[in-house]
């Protein structure tokens, strides 16, 4: 991950025409919190059939599989994190108090993450291929947000980071830890996901939650 | 199961009434999301061929009370439902019809080397056990002591499982799954305590953890165990409960039935 960083940070702010002072550490923490954000939807596929071996042995409420997984998610988040402390001494920046706001912004990742890969978990152990769809969904949404670009460059085309709720869940956390507060609309947009998240979730699993077992 | 262990333990009950559990087989495009949502659109024939499920009815309309002090055994053929019905007692299965009351911590003994993680110590994986069988993790410390002495692994538990012969890994599991006092115990087949030396041992340990337990409902295919340790017996046939009461006149009739008639036994 560190050499990938490197890499790509001197190519792309050559090929961006940026500076690579400014154009690296936002590549370095984009690259770090897409990969928690993305580690949830693409291993959520396997939150249930990989535990198949418990789930059909004892009644465990499948909560803990989902803490299972989010644990190690953070473990592994908090595991690349040291990148970014190389990067803020390499280039000698200090994002300042502002950066204590990630925290609850990574909370709200974690969160959402979670919920997320319930219902994934679900609809992947049902439907074998989900996982794939689920890949591919990823992929793409990883170009369509602003991690290799900048929001800037955009100019008129707005509606690809403002309707992109991947650019706001990385945005509460990513904006702090480079020293910018995010905006409000990226807090109010990410609340939003989180209370839709929450209802997609609670729905699929008070329906189908004797399901699962059955389906594994 | 979130209930506290009461020491008078009348209070153990499993009830479970006209309960019905059938499997969806899913093969093939009906695991697909992808055909699924297309033949749902085109309808007709196809969608008919997409979304054709066999389901299989593991149980049918199974009605058992099972009271404190009863060791009831399950015996029947292969596929005749005994697996189901254990794990639609561990709550593992819900029932698609019937309901199943049970009071009192269940403990399944299906798989004793469940939640094994070769990678670390056998003293977390005595932890990792606990954990899964239900225990607080400050029951499974005072347990450890107890667990340690029983396995006689001594310095072995330090290092990771993996490095552990088949026989040590047995000694392991079979000290975890025996550490506690059950209240509802499920077993599928009896446990069996590992090499010769350690057998003796072993029977000990089991016969006293069995008879721990307020109830035990074990499946076995060997009549003689279950005439050992069990008072009562089901016979199930095809999802059905075909005969139960005491253990030794369902068995009894059991037999005469399977020598009867010459059958073929699926492998």
């Amino acid at each position: 991950m560190a050499i990938m960083v490197s890499a790509l940070g001197v190519l792309y702010a050559e090929l961006f025409n940026q500076e690579v002072r400014g154009f690296l550490p936002f590549l370095c923490v984009g690259l770090l919190v897409w990969s928690l954000i993305s580690s949830f939807l693409t291993e959520g596929g396997t939150l249930f059939t990989g535990s198949e071996s418990y789930i059909k042995q004892v009644s465990l409420p499948y909560s803990v599989y989902v803490y299972r997984s989010a644990c190690s998610k953070l473990i592994i988040f908090a595991h690349n994190l040291v990148i970014y402390f190389g990067v803020l001494l390499y280039f000698q920046i200090w994002p300042g108090s502002v950066a204590l706001l990630a925290v609850p912004g990574l909370a709200l990742i974690l969160f959402n993450g979670a919920v997320a890969s319930l219902y994934i978990g679900m609809i992947s152990a049902r439907f074998r291929d989900v996982p794939q769809l689920i890949n591919s969904a990823v992929q793409i949404a990883f170009f369509l947000t602003p991690i290799f670009w900048k929001p800037e460059l955009l100019r008129g085309l707005t509606f690809v980071t403002a309707f992109n709720p991947f650019y706001h869940l990385l945005e509460i956390v990513r904006g702090p830890m480079l020293g910018s507060v995010p905006s409000s609309t990226s807090y109010f947009a990410v609340l939003a996901i989180s209370a839709i998240n929450l209802m997609v979730a609670g729905f699929i699993f008070v329906r189908y939650r004797s399901r699962i077992s059955y389906w594994l | 199961m979130t209930e506290t262990i009461n020491p008078s333990r009348t209070h153990v009950e499993l009830t479970l009434q006209n309960v019905s559990v059938s499997f969806p087989i899913y093969h093939g495009g009906s695991r697909s999301l992808k055909k699924s949502l297309l033949f749902r659109g085109t309808g007709g024939q196809l969608a008919n061929d997409a979304n054709h499920r066999i389901v299989v009815e593991a149980l049918r309309n199974v009605s058992l009370n099972i009271r404190p002090g009863d060791r009831v055994a399950l015996i029947g053929h292969n596929g005749a439902g005994k697996t189901t019905l254990l794990r639609v007692m561990a709550g593992v299965y819900e029932p698609f019809a019937g309901t199943v009351v049970s009071r009192g911590r269940i403990s399944p003994m299906f798989d004793v080397g469940l939640g094994i993680d070769g990678d670390v110590s056998g003293y977390d994986n005595i932890r990792l056990r606990g954990l899964i069988l239900g225990m607080t993790p400050g029951e499974i410390e005072e347990r450890i002591p107890d667990i340690v002495d029983f396995t006689e692994l001594g310095d072995y538990l330090d290092i990771p499982v993996r490095t552990y012969s088949a026989g040590m890994m047995a000694r392991l599991t079979f000290a975890v799954a025996t550490c506690f006092s059950p209240e509802i115990l499920l077993m599928d087949e009896w446990l069996l305590a590992g090499d010769a030396s350690f057998r003796e041992k072993g029977k000990k340990r089991i016969s006293s953890f069995v008879e721990q337990a307020s109830i035990l409902v074990m499946a076995s295919h060997s009549n003689e165990t279950c005439r050992q340790w069990c008072n009562k017996a089901v016979w199930m046939e095809r999802g059905e409960i075909r005969l139960q009461g005491d253990v030794n006149s369902v068995i009894a009739a059991y037999e005469s039935e399977t020598a009867g008639v010459p059958r073929v036994e699926p492998a």
